[in-house]
């Protein structure tokens, strides 16, 4: 009798920890950068190619990165949840175009000039979001997906929210549903611009 | 059998496709020494998009932009552990197929372990007792239970 109890309490231990490890998400990797300086880049904005922007030029505010791309359809997803929270939060929403071109895989990057490259980047850019409404401060444009790689990005869209001192203080990676921008997100803003 | 057929030839088609694109990849790569490194590296490092590859072994686009990142970084010359330590600052160790040993990778590189030697130790004790059982069980009877068993015997048995 006693015997049995233990065989079957073992086995009920390794279920509960088999559930437990198929619940979890196997995209959720944690960010070691979470915590940690966003790292530096200088990059053209969209809307004014000869400008450029650093997270330097953040400094002192707490704003929020999200990386995107017209080809990618999760953005699609969540582009609305942004559009309504640049309406009604004045938090910065900078985003990061990824890879615009090169990204989307319909293209022969061996046969495409940088030039036609960057053109046609900027021109997708703009074009999806005169269509799908600009919920961003500025964006600007990573066309060959280095600074995708400086911030761990390996699977669009992922947003970062970056404190007043420059630090990264959250991660999410895949689109942003009301339930996680309500839950996660503005509770973190609120408390970092208290 | 149509549809089937379709299905086959799509599948060769991205084979090939798969094929010409570590083609150019191989052409891009003149020097031996530095793509067996690249190849070593790789299949050191996770692909975080198809996450039970290593970059060497998929074709994702993540996966290639990292091998052309630890190709550049051969060429400037930095080390075996530069290169997985710039991974790691950017993707954590989840990017290393060999985890690190470290107090959250304890239960993984120790609980196999542990495991078996709780086997052990189970089927030790349970041999042991058997042993033990066994022994009891056979030892010869005592004068005095000897006798008993005589008189029980007979009692059943009189001759």
């Amino acid at each position: 009798m006693n015997r049995y109890f233990w065989i079957l309490g073992g086995f009920a231990a390794l279920v509960a920890l088999l559930a437990v490890g198929l619940g979890l998400n196997p995209r959720d990797v944690p960010s070691p950068l979470v915590g940690k300086p966003a790292p530096a880049f200088k990059l053209n904005v969209l809307a004014k190619p000869e400008q450029t922007l650093s997270p330097q030029d953040m400094q002192g505010k707490v704003w929020l990165l999200n990386v995107w791309a017209s080809w990618c359809v999760s953005c699609r997803q969540e582009h609305p949840v942004l559009v309504e929270f640049s309406k009604k939060v004045d938090v910065p929403l900078i985003g990061l175009n990824y890879k615009e071109v090169r990204g989307d895989g319909g293209f022969d990057m061996g046969k495409m000039a940088a030039d036609e490259e960057r053109k046609l980047a900027f021109q997708r850019a703009n074009q999806w979001l005169n269509e799908h409404g600009d919920p961003y401060r500025l964006t600007v444009m990573d066309l060959d997906g280095r600074v995708g790689i400086d911030y761990g990005v390996y699977g669009v869209p992922e947003t970062y929210v970056i404190d007043k001192a420059g630090l990264i203080r959250m991660k999410h990676t895949g689109p942003i549903s009301p339930e996680v921008l309500a839950k996660k997100i503005m509770p973190l803003l609120a408390e970092l611009n208290k | 059998m149509k549809r089937c057929l379709a299905l086959v030839f799509a599948l060769f088609l991205t084979s090939t496709a798969i094929a010409v694109d570590s083609a150019t990849e191989a052409a891009m790569a003149a020097d031996p020494v530095a793509e067996k490194r690249l190849q070593k590296l790789s299949e050191e490092l996770r692909c975080l998009v198809c996450q039970n590859q290593t970059i060497a072994d998929s074709n994702a686009e993540l996966a290639q932009d990292l091998r052309r990142e630890v190709r550049t970084m051969i060429k400037d010359g930095k080390t075996d552990k530069e290169i997985v330590d710039f991974m790691v600052v950017r993707y954590g160790d989840f990017v290393l197929y060999r985890p690190p040993v470290k107090g959250i990778t304890l239960l993984l590189w120790g609980g196999p372990v542990a495991l078996m030697l709780l086997g052990l130790f189970i089927l030790v004790r349970y041999l042991r007792r058997r042993a033990s059982r066994i022994n009891a069980e056979e030892q010869p009877l005592s004068a005095d239970e000897a006798s008993r068993a005589d008189a029980l015997l007979k009692e059943i048995n009189p001759k």
